[in-house]
Order: structure tokens, then sequence, then C-alpha cells
């Protein structure tokens, strides 16, 4: 792996890869957190993209707001469309049909569904081949673009246009499946999680994930106002919330050792995260009180992975 | 130099993709397309073919896989069957409309269910309008030929549209047959190094595959249907180059003994051989029995087609799967659809045969013949009708 230079408020790289003039929601989180992935690694790349929001909003024909070559293929197959492109680059490099020496960033983007329920089998697929690649999963807790549906991965309690809040039930009922796990166990070379509300953290883990030789993920944690039923200034102080208590941590885990990027001495209770957001709003204390053991109990053990595998 | 060899049909069918040089193969194993992507991986494993072999982890993904590399501009192959093809449908029909030259072997096969390896067209009608270039061969150098020639046309600038060969499963595939294999000298001399028109490259970024509002949507149909329709001039210009340098030609309807038939069997893919002596028997009997074997399917060959029907009286049309709840085989539709004009000069019978590998005897084909006869001396055709079947 060549020498990574680090990302910092100086050395902030100018050139702009997702173009402004897309047609996402006011505030979305989503498209925060590719614009500063896209960023971080710099133009050299090409991005295949789930059918999702980050698909519908940046290609509506003849507009695009991509200044690199972009694939969309379909919902499930990210990772495999990712695939077929890094190995088109692999042997046509072998047949001096690219430059040999010439770096290009496979990229693949996709939502929480098109990645943990729909496109799962694609990208494990992916991994375990060990195709050389940086799969990105921008987390917004539901299938936004058809309208908040919910995923396996929204969080219990969240009331989705699937798992709605009624008399007779919470909202979501089951737990979040823990992707960024599920990805270490590939033993893969790179898995980190990120959130643009931490930008220069986010920014240094997508050039970590494209200079790593081998499959890359990273999941990013990407408030969704129009589906959260926040404020469309909400996201950054949303996602900090989400790292400070806990919710979402930030961590890496590099060639199997677990590392917390943002470490907190105390968390802050989960219901100052909850409260800011319409989709927790029918949550009684009972309700908090299990997110609240649940939030407790993950992060312990993530503190002691760190501890044994850091 | 050619060389004749003896080898399994599969196995021709990998070695041409080998002599083709394909960049990328993706593919799933299914029966019974297993030998072809077997025999490439061996291939890839050795040395003698330099390409990356993805062994993806279902057929959706090798269609996917084949979309990123064929878009990236490298020359792309896969093959699949049955299930496969259905599993893999959805990207079948977007990696056409995003006119990406793949080249994919279907070794036929029923679909499911009940589940069954066995050959027929079931798979291959469940795609009908996937908008690729499609085409049926008959036998092993067939099956060699076409996929050197699939590539060319591919490819060709004028067409940019994937192609699927069709071969029948085991019938084709694990028969063991004299294939005449061209040499890598030949094969070059044929198939120029493929230049895709678009490729993804950093150098000069293009966004593939987005996003058609309806002001859109309906021009992007349009013109991919002309895209297809014209791909026929092309076809017929690489299949008559191929056969003046190597001496065998393909035409979009093969014909045998039609110039003075006047009732025919119409087959597609395997069947035309024992329809052949059917034909031959026929003609000891004193009848004027004649063959239409309908090798490109699409573009469907309108014109080539009426030219073979010209004289005719009768049509025996062997489908070999079902259109559910209507008016019987796929292929006799299609068939009744393109004769409008003449209904009331040809009688069409519709014969449903042959599905899942069940046996279809000289003496059925025969019989089809002289059903049709009757039907024409009747001058109206019969309802379809499955034959072989135990009621
Ligand atoms: C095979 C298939 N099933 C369903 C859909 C409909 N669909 C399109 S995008 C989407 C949800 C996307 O959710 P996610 O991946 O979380 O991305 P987001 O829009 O939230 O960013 C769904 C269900 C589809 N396009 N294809
Ligand atoms: S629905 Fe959410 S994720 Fe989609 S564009 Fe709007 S804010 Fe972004
Ligand atoms: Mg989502």
């Amino acid at each position: 792996m060549a020498t990574i230079e680090k990302i910092t408020a100086k050395k902030l790289p100018k050139e702009e890869i997702l173009s402004y003039g897309h047609r996402a929601c006011q505030g979305c989180g989503e498209l925060l957190s590719v614009r500063l992935i896209t960023k971080a690694i710099g133009p050299d790349m090409i991005i295949a993209n789930a059918t999702g929001c980050l698909e519908i909003v940046t290609s509506s024909f003849p507009d695009s707001a991509w200044r690199v070559p972009w694939i969309h293929v379909a919902f499930e197959n990210a990772a495999a469309v990712a695939s077929g492109v890094e190995s088109a680059i692999k042997v046509l490099k072998r047949k001096g049909k690219l430059p040999k020496d010439r770096n290009i960033t496979v990229l693949a983007f996709a939502g929480d569904g098109g990645t943990a329920d729909i496109g799962l089998q694609a990208l494990s697929g992916a991994l375990e081949r060990g195709h050389n690649f940086v799969y990105v999963c921008y987390d917004n807790e539901a299938y936004m673009n058809t309208g908040i549906q919910r995923s396996s991965s929204t969080p219990f309690g969240a009331s989705t246009t699937t798992s709605p809040a009624g008399k007779k039930s919470i909202g979501q009922h089951t737990k979040k499946k823990n992707l960024p796990e599920i990805a270490v166990a590939h033993g893969i070379p790179y898995v980190a999680t990120g959130c643009p509300a931490y930008p220069y953290d986010l920014m240094n883990k997508a050039r970590k994930a494209a200079a790593i030789e081998g499959p890359a993920y990273l999941h990013v944690f990407s408030p969704c106002p129009t589906g959260w039923r926040t404020l469309s200034d909400d996201a950054i102080e949303i996602g900090r919330l989400a790292v400070k208590t806990g919710v979402f941590p930030l961590y890496e885990v590099e060639n199997g050792k677990y590392k917390l990027n943002v470490k907190s001495r105390e968390l802050i209770p989960v219901e100052e995260y909850l409260k800011t957001q319409g989709r927790f709003r029918h949550l009684k204390e009972e309700h908090i009180k299990i997110i609240q053991e649940e939030v407790n109990k993950n992060y312990e053990l993530l503190l002691k992975k760190c501890e044994c595998f850091g | 130099m050619s060389k004749r060899v003896g080898i399994e049909v599969s196995l021709g069918v990998s070695e041409a993709v080998k002599l083709c040089n394909a960049d990328v193969v993706a593919a799933y194993p299914i029966t019974p397309q297993t030998h072809i992507v077997e025999h490439l991986s061996e291939l890839v494993a050795n040395g003698e073919l330099d390409a990356e072999f993805v062994p993806v982890e279902s057929e959706h993904s090798a269609m996917s896989v084949c979309c990123g590399s064929s878009a990236t501009g490298a020359r792309t192959y896969t093959a699949t069957s049955s299930q496969g093809l259905a599993l893999m449908s959805e990207i079948v029909y977007i990696a056409s409309s995003m006119r990406l030259p793949i080249v994919m072997t279907v070794a036929d096969r029923s679909l499911s269910g009940p589940i069954s390896i066995w050959n027929d067209h079931t798979d291959a009608m469940s795609i009908r309008d996937c908008g690729w270039i499609q085409y049926f061969v008959e036998n092993g150098q067939e099956a060699f030929d076409a996929h050197i020639m699939a590539f060319k046309i591919a490819e060709d600038h004028r067409v940019i549209l994937p192609v699927m060969v069709h071969l029948d499963g085991f019938i084709l595939t694990h028969m063991i047959e004299p294939i005449e294999f061209l040499s890598q000298e030949e094969v070059n001399s044929f198939l120029p190094e493929f230049k895709p028109a678009l490729a993804l490259n950093p150098d000069k970024p293009v966004t593939m595959g987005p996003v058609g509002v309806p002001e859109i949507y309906t021009e992007v149909k349009k013109a991919q249907e002309v895209a297809l329709k014209n791909s026929k001039s092309v076809i017929l210009e690489v299949w008559k180059e191929f056969g003046d340098k190597f001496g065998r030609y393909f035409n979009p309807v093969e014909t045998y003994k039609i110039d003075d038939a006047e009732i025919a069997l119409l087959t597609m893919g395997s069947f035309g051989e024992p329809a052949m002596l059917a034909v031959d028997e026929l003609r000891k009997e004193g009848e004027k029995a004649g063959l239409i074997k309908l090798r490109l399917w699409r573009p469907f060959p309108i014109e080539e087609f009426l030219e073979a029907t010209n004289n005719l009286k009768g049509l025996a049309v062997v489908d070999r799967a079902i259109t559910y709840g209507t008016t019987g085989g796929p292929v006799a539709i299609e068939i009744r659809n393109v004769l409008y004009e003449k209904k009331d000069s040809i009688i069409i019978n519709d014969f449903i045969a042959g599905l899942a590998g069940r046996d279809v005897r000289i003496n059925q084909f025969k019989q089809m013949y002289y059903e049709t006869k009757e039907a024409v001396k009747n001058g109206k055709a019969n309802e379809y009708k499955f034959i072989g079947v135990r009621e």
C-alpha cells in the first residue's frame, strides 16, 4: 500500500466529483456522504451504482451529476457490476490495453436496501472473490427512493411506511442487521463505518479503502431528513448524536484489527438522539429503555473487540 | 490450418470462445451448460486463455458482471440454461437496452416446474422479447462457427447488441461430433479486436444506465428496436463473409427440399436433423414434403421466411414450448402473425412436441406432416396439439 496523504482542513481536495444541481432533497445526508467520499478519492474512479435515491437524483437523462464514469444496471447488483468493471480493468491492463500503472479505483454505491436485503448475495460474492474495489453502503435506514419502506437496516422502533407505528405495533420490531460485522466475517482487508457529520474521518477512511489492495467495505450512516422526519438542516447534528450516543459508533477493522475512531468518555443517553426524529416520536419510555440497553450492549461488545483485537 | 477433431460440442464451444480471445468470462454452473464453463475455467487455469474467469455466486451476478466488464471495454462471454436464464432475466433485458455486446450461449433446457434438466425451448421463449440477437444451431460444427460469428456481429459498430446462441441441451451439448476447428490465425483474420464505441474510462467520463423519464423512454425503446432490426443486414454480411472465407454458410432460414414442396415441417435447433430424415422418408412415399429450419429468431427474418414459404400450402410447426392459455406455442403464434397476409393460402398446424427431452420419433414428424396434409385438404387448420402426450 502506498503512503496515503491525510486529508485535513488545509489539505482538502477542491475537485468536486458529484456536481451540484442534482435532484436530492434539501439537506440529504446520502448525497453528502457520496460527495465527501468521491472528493477524497479523486477523479480516477469508476462507479457502479445500485438503484435508489442516489441513482435517481443524479442521472435523469439527459442530465448527469457525475464527472466520473458511472454505470447503473439494477438494484441488487452493484457489487457484481463493480466486479465486472474490476475484472475488465485487470485483464485489459494485463493485455496492454490500459496503462499498467494506472490506478483506477472501482467503487460500488448502494443503499441499505441494496446492501442488507436484495443485494446481500451479490455483495457477499464479490467480497469473497476478493475483487479490488470499495463497496460503499450509504445507510439511511429504509428504502427511501420508493417511499420510506422498512429494510433490515431499519432500527428497532422506527416507524416506516411498511413498519408503521400503530395501536398494535411500535413500528419496526426487529433489530438492525449488523452489516459491517457481516463484511468483517468475509475476512476482507478493510471495513469501516463513517458518517458525514465527521467529514475528515469519513474522507480519510475513503482514501484508505481506495488505497488498500482487495475488497474494502464502508458503511456510512446517512441521515435522511425526508424519511426520518426531521428538518432539512438537521443531518449533521443527528449524525453527531448517533455517534455520541453509541447508536452508530465510528470504527474500522483493518486486517482483523479493530479500532474505535471517535471515543466518548461517556455516551449521551439515546433519548437525545431519538427525540430529534419524527420516526421515533411514538416511542414510550419502556421502548427507549430497550433501545438504550441494546446500544449499551453493542457498544461494550465493540469496545471488547477493540481491546482484544486492537 | 483448420483441423478436424472429434470433440464434445460443449468443449468445441469453449474452444471457439478461446479462439475469440474473450477477456472476461463470468458464469455460474447449471446442467447442461456446465461442460462449457468448466472447460473455459480449465483453459484459463492452464494459461491457454488469458482471461478473467469470474466464478460468480449466481446467474444474476453472472450477467451483472458481464454488464460491468463489457461496459469497461472487455470482450465478455457467459453461458447458462433454464433456471439460470430465468434468474438472470432481469439483467438480460438491461444488457440489450444498454447496448452491451456480450455473447451468451444458452444450452436450452426446460423451465421448472416440475424441475427438469432436459432439453426444450421453454427457457429460450421465456426471454423471447429481451432485445438480444438470437439464433439457433443444429450441430457441433454450427455451434463452433456460431460463436466466432457472434462476437463479430455483436461488436460491429453498426450493431452493438448482445448475441445469444441457442444450442439444445444434452442433444447437442453432450454429443461428441466431428468439428472442423479454425486456427488462431484464421480467427484473427476474421474477428477484429474489440473496440468499444463507449467505455467506462476516467479519461472520458460517461454516464451509463441513467433514469429514463417518460419524455425519453419511448425514444430509447424505438432506437433499440431500430438497432435490432437493422442488425439483420450485418448478421447476413458476417455470415456471408464467414462462408466465403471458410466454406460454411449460415442462412437465417435454412431449407431442405423446399423448392417443390407443398407441405413443410418447421423446426428450430437440433430437431432439424430427424426432421430431415422424416422428409426423406416422406419423399420416398411420393410426398411433396419439405423442411424449414428457422435459424435466426431475433431479429425475425420476415422476408426470407416469406420467400421460403412462398409455394407452400401447409406448414407443420414443431413448437418446443407452450404459451399458456391461448392458441398454442410461441413459434406458431409468431408464424401465423408473419404469414397473416397469406392466411387464405397456407394452413398452419401447431404441434407442441419434445418437451423436456421427450423423444420425437421420425414417425411422429411424419404424423405431423400427414395431419397437416389432411388439414390442407379440408381447407382448415387444426387446433394446436401436444404430440405423444398420455391423457
Ligand atoms: C428488483 C427490484 N425490486 C424492487 C425495486 C424497487 N426499488 C427501487 S429502489 C428501492 C429502495 C432503495 O432503497 P435503498 O437501497 O435503501 O436506497 P435509498 O433509496 O434509501 O438510498 C426499491 C425497493 C427495484 N428497482 N428492483
Ligand atoms: S429521500 Fe432521503 S435519501 Fe432520498 S434524496 Fe431525499 S433526503 Fe436524500
Ligand atoms: Mg436506504
